[in-house]
């Protein structure tokens, strides 16, 4: 219990300490959109995969458990696109990034804390925290929404594909299913999950690496560490936000 | 000139040092000897403020580094360059954007100013045609120059040197420390060089600081050693291990 108030203080105070003045903001920027570059950029090709084949199997399997002839094929279309924008798009690419670009922040800030490198930026006088963390939170924070939408389009792309490629249903039928009960709200509550859980993935990997003591094995270990408490995290962000907006 | 005064530093309940003071002076290589565990990087990352100490104070020219407030600390650590033992060179930049680094940071050079000054440093550590390399391409040796060049790009007042001649060859450990000395006297720089080579402190080193147990057991010019040692058992240890 003790370990897991002196985590989450210790938390908390290098989540606060990277919130300065930049010292140059020049520099800032640029790293900023080197970041976004990698979180973003790098990760189009993952996402777009697992969005496509997310859809497609929720669309293929939401078709076997509708079984009664009462129910029209559009309902597909419907139960795919908000379970798509309510949880499937935000919160599964979001534990797919938390592995990919929180292992990947994990590594790199880990390394170099143990090369010295962090210490070498304190020693010129840098806001290490800053200088490393608060590029990486504010480029997840930008980018891993921008990640959500596309997902949450591809997702619905991955269904309505799926569903003409089985003969389950046209293109339309799908969208009009989708249409029927759109509310702007679901958007709305996908676009805050992405957001808390890409503050999660960057915050967390960034705390992970920078705490890390020792050598390759622990760089290892804190991007393990990393992954799994984003995770746990961004699922237990995902009930509350649930519970609070719905 | 550095001065330490009391200085005292512990690691939960052990204490790594003990009521050090010292006085470190510009233009001259002031060397720090000692065995590993005794106290030697605890002190030199106190002095550069990696570590705070719990009681003490640490004097740059007069300006009480330990109990400045933090954007003063800021600008004294502005005058500080340190060499790493590791070098802690930047792997995702260049040896010239390492360079760079300070100067793009805090200096107020333009574009070819700052271009002037990387090569300037660079061929000052005789390092003149490997601006464009990144440091996984370059030897120890050659890191070690790079991190130099970067320790003194903004006109250094204060340089610190963890272990300069880890993992080097004699010839290679030589030229650093022949680096370090002719750079100490030429921009007139406070140099503290953390060692345990002796060879160093035969070849460059002035004021020798001898710590032994987290504690100050000797300190005098290198020219003192010798006759030192003679009634300095601890001292005489470890200069004797040492083949001297």
């Amino acid at each position: 219990m003790n370990k897991l108030f002196f985590e989450l203080g210790r938390y908390i105070l290098f989540v606060r300490s990277m919130f300065f003045k930049p010292e140059r903001f020049k520099v800032f920027f640029e790293r900023t959109i080197h970041e976004m570059n990698n979180i973003g950029v790098g990760s189009i090709g993952i996402v777009t995969i697992i969005s496509v084949f997310v859809g497609a199997v929720t669309t293929l399997q939401t078709a076997y458990q509708l079984v009664s002839p009462l129910i029209p094929m559009k309902v597909i279309g419907t139960i795919v696109s908000d379970s798509s924008l309510l949880e499937f798009a935000p919160t599964i690419t979001c534990l797919v990034l938390a592995g990919k670009v929180g292992a990947n922040i994990a590594s790199e800030v880990g390394n170099m804390r143990v090369t010295e490198q962090i210490d070498a930026l304190e020693v010129m006088g840098i806001n290490s925290s800053g200088f490393l963390g608060l590029p990486k939170i504010i480029a997840g924070v930008i980018m891993i929404p921008c990640l959500i939408i596309v997902a949450n389009f591809l997702m619905v792309s991955g269904g309505i594909l799926a569903a003409r490629l089985t003969d389950l249903m046209s293109p339309n039928e799908f969208i009009q299913g989708a249409r029927e009960t759109f509310k702007m709200f679901t958007v709305t509550v996908s676009m805050t999950k992405s957001l808390v859980f890409a503050f999660i993935i960057t915050s967390m990997s960034s705390y992970e690496g920078y705490f890390t003591e020792g050598g390759a094995l622990e760089v290892g270990e804190a991007g393990t560490r990393a992954v799994t408490r984003s995770c746990v995290l961004i699922l237990f962000a995902d009930f509350i936000i649930a519970k609070l907006m719905l | 000139m550095i001065e330490l005064v009391n200085v005292n530093k512990s690691f939960a309940d052990k204490q790594v040092l003990f009521d050090i003071n010292a006085q470190f002076e510009p233009g001259i290589p002031n060397l720090i000897i000692g065995a590993s565990g005794g106290g030697k990087s605890v002190l030199l990352k106190c002095m550069v403020g990696l570590f705070k100490p719990e009681s003490g104070s640490i004097n740059y020219d007069g300006r009480d580094f330990v109990h400045l407030p933090y954007e003063q600390v800021r600008e004294v650590r502005r005058e500080i360059g340190m060499l790493f033992q590791g070098t802690a060179l930047f792997d995702s930049l260049t040896v010239e954007e390492n360079v760079d680094f300070p100067l793009k940071m805090f200096g107020k050079m333009t574009h070819e100013e700052r271009i002037d000054r990387i090569n300037f440093c660079l061929s000052r550590v005789g390092l003149e045609n490997a601006n464009k390399k990144y440091p996984a391409e370059i030897s120890g040796g050659m890191k070690k120059r790079v991190g130099i060049a970067r320790a003194i790009a903004l006109e250094t007042r204060y340089l610190f040197c963890d272990e300069p001649n880890s993992g080097l060859d004699p010839i290679t450990s030589r030229r650093i420390d022949e680096l370090l000395h002719d750079i100490t006297r030429e921009f007139n720089i406070t140099t503290v060089i953390n060692s345990h080579d002796m060879k160093t402190v035969y070849d460059i080193g002035e004021s020798i600081t001898f710590i032994y147990q987290g504690k100050i057991w000797w300190q005098g010019h290198r020219k003192e050693l010798d006759a030192t040692r003679a009634h300095n058992p601890e001292l005489d240890a470890f200069i004797a291990a040492s083949q001297f």
